[in-house]
């Protein structure tokens, strides 16, 4: 019986936890979406298609759920070099965004939570802050 | 029949706005008669780049880098201006003084956070290099306000056959608040004496609170500018939004509309204004629908290039080609690819010994040699 009563509590208190990362994580999208509107759509494109062969596609890429954390040091360093995103290779340069790590924290939640993309798992600032160059 | 012509134009204009796919108004020529040859190798994004008169190459990388190049070894300059690093900004072009083999002089164009307010505006400097560091820096022009928008900061530099220094600072990301009002900085080509200050015949010296360094206004993002071989006149091209990139020759106190006229649409294909002329404003020399993001421009006026002479060059960030444009009466001609599929070209410039020079990213400084 104790048992039980402990389990609904946590059920309660996992189901509220969630409820709080949602909001958190809607807020942190609709900010993404206007840094995402200055620094990103000129190449990336407003659904995130990108072009083939020079811009990768951030709508449904392969790349930004096999590799999480270059995707999220790209954006925090610009990156260079050869990357294969569903199938094609690109070998461009992204230049270095400027961004603050607040704003990284949002465009890439709203990157991966867009057009068709989904991840469970939340982009925080320790996230972008563990991650040295 | 006019109004006929008009919505068949409109139409054309925004099928081929929302179409945004390829450039078909550009020649692919059968047969190449130039080679291309690496010059500069191994560089991120070059910017700018400017020959000295010992045959060595400044060049600028955006990220804040001035190299010096001389005899196949790069050599990066001393303290060189602190960049505000945030989207477009950062070091931008590089241009010597007309008289530099006297007074040393270099001209650089950068984001530059210095004032009160948080953010970047554009900054024009001189400076000189001593034993490969930066000196006697001299900042002769700052826009203001600064701001953290992470675009169009222009900028390219040109002096004409006076002497004076022309160089542009892009709208800042406020289309609606700067590039119509000579108050403010931003939208703007701006013309300088060489020691930075206010030639007295700049078109807005008697206009009460008008920035008087302004020479035109109305522009969007200007990234290439170049003088005329024959002319003198001062040449530019500008990014437009989706559609309506522009070719322009600057000229004393015009507008040149934007955003109030303009041949393109905003990136989220909403309309921006459905006007494209009105009175009192210019109407560009020619412009690109759909974008090609044009970058550096460069007239062909050596003798290396017998069949190019007079021709324009313009860069294309988005197709990745550099483009030959034939021009005739100030209009248009006829346009070809050069220098397909080698990369996003970001600037091109006559060197000293008459050769095309075009700065790809993520490759280097590349050398036109025509085939014999």
């Amino acid at each position: 019986m104790n048992h039980i009563k402990r389990m609904g509590v946590l059920v309660v208190f996992f189901a509220g936890f969630s409820f709080i990362q949602d909001t958190e994580l809607s807020k942190s999208i609709a900010r993404g979406k206007d840094v995402y509107n200055d620094f990103c759509i000129v190449c990336h494109k407003p659904n995130g298609e990108g072009t083939e062969k020079i811009f990768p596609p951030l709508a449904k890429s392969d790349f930004l759920v096999k590799y999480r954390e270059e995707s999220i040091r790209s954006v925090k360093y610009g990156q260079k070099g050869k990357i294969k995103v569903n199938g094609i290779e690109y070998n461009g340069t992204m230049p270095l965004p400027g961004l603050t790590d607040e704003e990284i924290v949002d465009v890439m939640n709203y990157i991966m939570n867009s057009w068709g993309n989904k991840s469970d798992k939340i982009v925080t600032i320790s996230e972008v802050k563990s991650l040295i160059k | 029949m006019m109004r006929f012509l008009g919505t068949f134009l409109i139409i054309a204009i925004v099928n081929t706005c929302f179409g945004q796919k390829d450039d078909t108004t550009i020649n692919t020529p059968a047969t190449l008669n130039y080679t291309t040859e690496l010059v500069v190798p191994e560089l991120d994004i070059p910017w700018g780049m400017t020959f000295l008169p010992d045959g060595s190459m400044l060049v600028t990388e955006i990220k804040g880098k001035l190299i010096h190049f001389k005899g196949g070894v790069k050599t990066e300059i001393k303290q060189v201006p602190e960049v505000y690093a945030r989207g477009q900004g950062g070091l931008m072009d590089v241009e010597l003084h007309p008289d530099y083999k006297n007074n040393g002089w270099i001209y650089f164009t950068y984001s530059s956070s210095e004032g009160e307010e948080n953010g970047g505006n554009t900054a024009l400097m001189r400076a000189k290099i001593k034993e490969g560091t930066l000196i006697d820096k001299q900042i002769l022009y700052k826009g203001t306000p600064n701001t953290t928008k992470p675009y169009h900061f222009g900028s390219r530099i040109v002096f004409d056959n006076d002497g004076f220094v022309y160089f542009g600072i892009g709208d800042r990301g406020e289309h609606f608040v700067n590039p119509q009002d000579i108050t403010k900085d931003g939208g703007k080509i701006y013309r300088l004496k060489d020691d930075g200050t206010i030639p007295s015949d700049n078109p807005f010296v008697n206009e009460i609170g008008a920035k008087t360094a302004i020479y035109s206004y109305g522009h969007r993002n200007p990234q290439g500018m170049t003088k005329h071989p024959v002319t003198g006149q001062i040449w530019e091209n500008e990014h437009g939004p989706q559609g309506g990139d522009e070719i322009n020759i600057v000229r004393k106190g015009k507008n040149y509309g934007w955003p109030v006229i303009c041949y393109g649409i905003n990136y989220d294909n909403t309309i921006l204004t459905d006007k494209t002329e009105m009175p009192g404003m210019e109407q560009p020399l020619y412009y690109y629908v759909p974008s090609i993001a044009p970058s550096g421009m460069a007239f062909v006026y050596s003798d290396k290039y017998p069949d190019w002479k007079g021709n324009l060059l313009i860069g294309s960030l988005k197709f990745q080609y550099l483009e030959r444009l034939v021009i005739t009466d100030d209009k248009v001609t006829y346009r070809e690819k050069i220098m397909p599929d080698l990369g996003r070209v970001r600037n091109v410039k006559i060197g000293n010994d008459g050769y095309i020079y075009v700065a790809i990213e993520g490759k280097g400084i590349y050398k036109i040699v025509p085939s014999r």
